[in-house]
């Protein structure tokens, strides 16, 4: 049957993959050799000490600050593109809906590598801004705080997942039925009080997806805060990659995925329950 | 044409969007070695650089190849899934198309990491272009099936019906009634497969062998620091590959629109 | 007329559900036949299974003396026209309607012709370069059936053809497809919801309800003689009378609440004589108002007027008559010089024992 390539793939491709991780997280590793014995020894050192979750007086726990990373990321992106997707959706006429969003995505498309690394020749001390505004006599001396922090991976990020968050958004709203509003309207609603209370419920589902779409993704981004953070700045995804590529600790590098994506699939449910008001009836 | 809030805010958004990238060309053509104002004058050395360097080539070469293949099979297995889509509720029909647009919502890294253990601890295989290969089919075929469905949800079911009740048979029927109105979708698939597994780093700095693809290099090449204006010439080159491939997707996307006689909504969605 | 198409104890099921149940049928040669009912009754699935897309889940088709069982819809002798025409957007009216010419050895001259013919025999002459997605429903309707029709099949298979045109060129491809039918000369299937375009096309039809056939019959029969209040109900408009029937001697006697007693004839009791409790129909435009100094040789009831709705040619009247607690409905032509009553008239309303069916079901 004709499902069965696509089947056959994911399982192999997918299912499998994903179920070794899981096994592999509770094996040990020392240097070359994998010790298979069942051990919890990983998660046991996740959980234990400072460094991953818990954090301490100085600093956050790496999970932690990771997720609020990317909750941020998310919250600003998803905070900006609405307008756009509200913009496209309702004011753009009908037939250059499909150039604004080619122009949108365009983008999204062009080498993602080398989008991050423009940002870090943007913002870098010698960098584009700041040679800018020093040749433009705005600012006298370079400003330090553009890079090498939190705000410069929380740029690029949001820069990188803008068009997500759009797409879903637009989706949504694009389904709103017309006479709901002119509806409102005639109910004696204004144009403003009309988005709020039918515009806005109707397009959580797109709100929600597209907060997934960012969210999720950006927790396992290691590329932007390699870039931007310089050396020894570091969130889980980098610790993980570490493991991996660098410290041949698999197992850790396994087990720490896993309890990542638990976390950031328990932050995803909290959301969606939160919603689900707004998401009953609108798959 | 009424300049609102809404339309300056996005069209602000727009040029954020795309400042960076406008940067490429800025500097690729920049004649001096680091990246910032003052501009120093128009300069070609960085492409004639780029040309001569043998390693960047052999990148490109195999960039290109695995891009082909993943596009390839991306959109045959798409093209099963969308048209599987089509056909009457199967029991976990839903279940089975839902899973494999996983990798949608799933970091690549998890995915990275997960098939970098199949392959060198379950399977012991050495890494070469077609773990890669492999890998990249898996993050690509959500987003043909995303295009392909709505390729081939554009078609009446009764299409097919009617051809064989004119007298063609089962593949008759779809290869002169349902392939000529997929064809289209079928370009786009291809096209940004193909754009996806060039672009892509984080999976390939996992499982690439010996042989790096386009990104790997480049990232290679940011440890250098008087490297930098090369990979803005290099970025040049891949925006205009990538811009034009995507401005091709979309005429086919179009004419295919047309083609069906259907309204056009807009987008891959 | 012969049968060219026999359907014996077709059932059908899908799971659970059970959408055809024990259909026996024969469509004769050079019929026009139709398969009338509400949605969700298993008139379109059947019309399927004789076309080769459904198969049934036990039974058997002939058609013109063969066994369907094994034969794919490619090679049955029958053409579909789809609801929705099916017409391929990707290629011309003429590459449309000469699509299943395709496979056939003649040469291409011949096949061109062919395919002018056809447009020319559905009118549309010249349009065989247009575009098949620029044209309105209506073409693609003639687009749909010229397509067919090329193919010169025995039977020719339409699911509500007319339901997605307004009423106005509904009502002018009704009459086309009569004389469409007549020209070719074979037999049509058509599916429909609507009994009154199945009362002005057919020859006969088979009145559908839950994946049985309720009655089979020609137009005339089904609207003066409906077997069971289902399909009384279904075509046409009809008064529902409680009442009683009983045998005297060898008279069939009916007792109608409001009206009185009446001797019917045995082909006013389609559904058979169950003495006892029992519902008559009576159709609107067997009764008459007595106008004021008109006389009538007919029995007479009195009544006052309910509800008066006017619709041009005719006026409906509902009656209230005492003993019945619904009005009755009343159909009278609308003639020069005849008044329209006001509703709180009394009046007396005139009716027929010949006019009585007798609805046991």
């Amino acid at each position: 049957m004709l499902s069965a390539p696509p089947f056959v793939y994911a399982l192999l491709l997918l299912a499998f993959p994903l179920v070794a991780i899981v096994l592999i997280s509770f094996w040990t590793q020392n240097g070359l050799t994998v010790d298979r014995t069942f051990t919890t020894a990983n998660y046991r050192e996740i959980f234990s000490g400072p460094i991953y979750i818990w954090g301490n007086a100085n600093r956050w726990g790496l999970l932690p600050l990771s997720l609020f990373v990317s909750a941020t990321v998310t919250f600003i992106t998803v905070v900006l593109a609405y307008p756009v997707a509200y913009y496209v959706s309702f004011v753009v006429p009908a037939q250059r809906k499909s150039l604004w969003l080619f122009l949108i995505t365009i983008p999204f498309w062009t080498s993602y590598l080398i989008r991050i690394f423009l940002w870090k020749v943007i913002l870098g001390y010698n960098g584009v801004v700041n040679t800018g505004l020093l040749e433009l006599g705005l600012i006298q001396e370079p400003l330090s705080f553009l890079l090498y922090n939190l705000n410069s991976v929380i740029i690029t990020l949001s820069h990188a997942y803008a068009v997500f968050a759009i797409l879903p958004i637009y989706v949504a709203l694009e389904k709103i039925d017309r006479s709901l509003l002119e509806a409102s309207q005639d109910l004696g609603e204004n144009r403003f009080s009309t988005f709020l209370r039918v515009t806005l419920p109707l397009s959580v589902p797109g709100i929600v997806g597209a907060v997934l779409i960012v969210f999720i993704p950006t927790i396992g981004d290691y590329v932007t805060p390699e870039l931007m953070l310089g050396s020894g700045g570091r969130l889980v995804s980098n610790l993980i990659q570490a493991q991996f590529l660098q410290l041949n600790n698999w197992p850790l590098g396994a087990a720490l995925a896993i309890v990542t994506m638990l976390a950031v699939g328990l932050v995803s449910l909290l959301f969606i329950l939160l919603n689900r008001r707004w998401l009953r009836g609108r798959a | 044409m009424k300049w609102s809030a809404l339309r300056v805010y996005a069209v602000i958004y727009l040029a954020f969007l795309y400042a960076p990238i406008i940067l490429l060309p800025l500097f690729a053509f920049n004649d001096a070695s680091i990246i910032a104002f003052p501009l120093a004058g128009f300069s070609t050395r960085w492409f004639e650089q780029l040309w001569t360097t043998q390693a960047l080539h052999q990148a490109l070469r195999n960039s290109l190849f695995i891009a082909t293949l993943t596009a390839i099979f991306a959109t045959l297995l798409g093209t099963c899934a969308a048209r599987a889509g089509t056909m009457p509720n199967f029991p976990g029909k839903r279940g089975l198309l839902g899973f494999v647009m996983l990798p949608l919502v799933l970091p690549e890294i998890v995915i990275a990491v997960a098939l970098l253990v199949v392959v060198r601890q379950v399977l012991d295989l050495s890494l070469s272009n077609w773990t890669v290969i492999a890998a990249h089919t898996v993050i690509a075929v959500p987003f043909s099936i995303a295009i392909l469905n709505g390729a081939f949800q554009n078609l009446d079911p009764s299409f097919e019906e009617a051809a064989m009740d004119l007298g063609e048979t089962r593949w008759g029927a779809f290869r002169l009634v349902t392939l000529p109105l997929v064809v289209p979708g079928i370009i786009s698939s291809l096209l940004i497969c193909f754009i996806i597994s060039l672009d892509d780093f984080v999976v390939a700095q996992f499982l690439t062998g010996s042989n790096p693809t386009m990104p790997v290099y480049i990232y290679g090449l940011t440890r250098f620091v008087d490297a930098l204006p090369l990979i803005m010439a290099l970025g040049t080159v891949l925006v205009t590959i990538s811009v034009t491939l995507l401005v091709i997707a979309e005429y086919f996307r179009r004419r295919g629109v047309a083609r069906a006689g259907l309204k056009d909504t807009g987008g891959f969605l | 007329m012969t049968a060219l198409i026999q359907l014996r104890g077709i059932h059908k099921h899908y799971g659970d559900y059970h959408a055809l149940r024990g259909i026996d049928l024969e469509i004769r040669q050079g019929e026009f036949f139709s398969l009338l009912g509400p949605s969700g009754c298993g008139k379109t699935t059947l019309l399927r299974t004789i076309a080769g897309f459904e198969q049934p889940s036990s039974g058997s088709l002939m058609i013109d003396g063969k066994d369907m069982a094994a034969v794919p819809p490619n090679h049955r002798p029958t053409n579909m026209v789809f609801q929705s025409y099916a017409i391929f957007p990707h290629l011309t009216v003429a590459q449309n309607v000469g699509f299943g010419l395709r496979r056939d050895p003649m040469p291409k001259d011949q096949r061109a012709k062919a395919v002018v013919e056809a447009l020319d025999m559905v009118g549309l002459g010249g349009y065989g370069n247009r575009a098949a997605h620029a044209l309105s429903g209506g073409q693609r309707q003639r687009v749909a059936l010229a397509r067919a029709l090329i193919l010169k099949p025995k039977v020719l298979l339409l699911d509500e053809p007319l339901s997605a045109l307004d009423k106005k060129l509904r009502e002018n491809m009704q009459v086309e497809l009569i004389r469409l039918q007549r020209n070719v000369g074979i037999t049509f299937i058509l599916v429909t919801h609507d009994q009154e375009e199945a009362l002005v096309m057919s020859d006969r039809i088979a009145v559908m309800f839950e994946g049985e056939i309720g009655q089979m019959a020609d137009p005339e029969t089904l609207y003066r003689r409906p077997n069971s209040r289902r399909v009384a109900e279904f075509i046409g408009k009809m008064n529902l009378l409680p009442g009683s029937v009983g045998m005297e001697g060898n008279r069939i006697v009916v007792d109608v609440a409001g009206l009185g007693r009446g001797a019917v004839e045995a082909d006013q009791a389609p559904g058979g004589v169950a003495p006892g409790q029992t519902t008559v129909g009576i159709r609107p435009e067997t009764l008459s108002i007595l106008f004021a100094g008109e006389t009538t040789d007919r029995r007479v009831a009195e009544g006052v007027v309910d509800e008066v709705v006017y619709y041009g040619d005719m006026t409906y009247y509902d009656v209230r008559i005492p003993g019945v607690d619904r009005p009755l409905t009343i159909s009278m032509k609308n003639l020069i010089g005849r008044p329209v009553l006001d509703v709180g008239t009394a009046t007396k309303v005139a009716w027929d024992e010949r006019s009585l069916v007798v609805l046991s079901r």
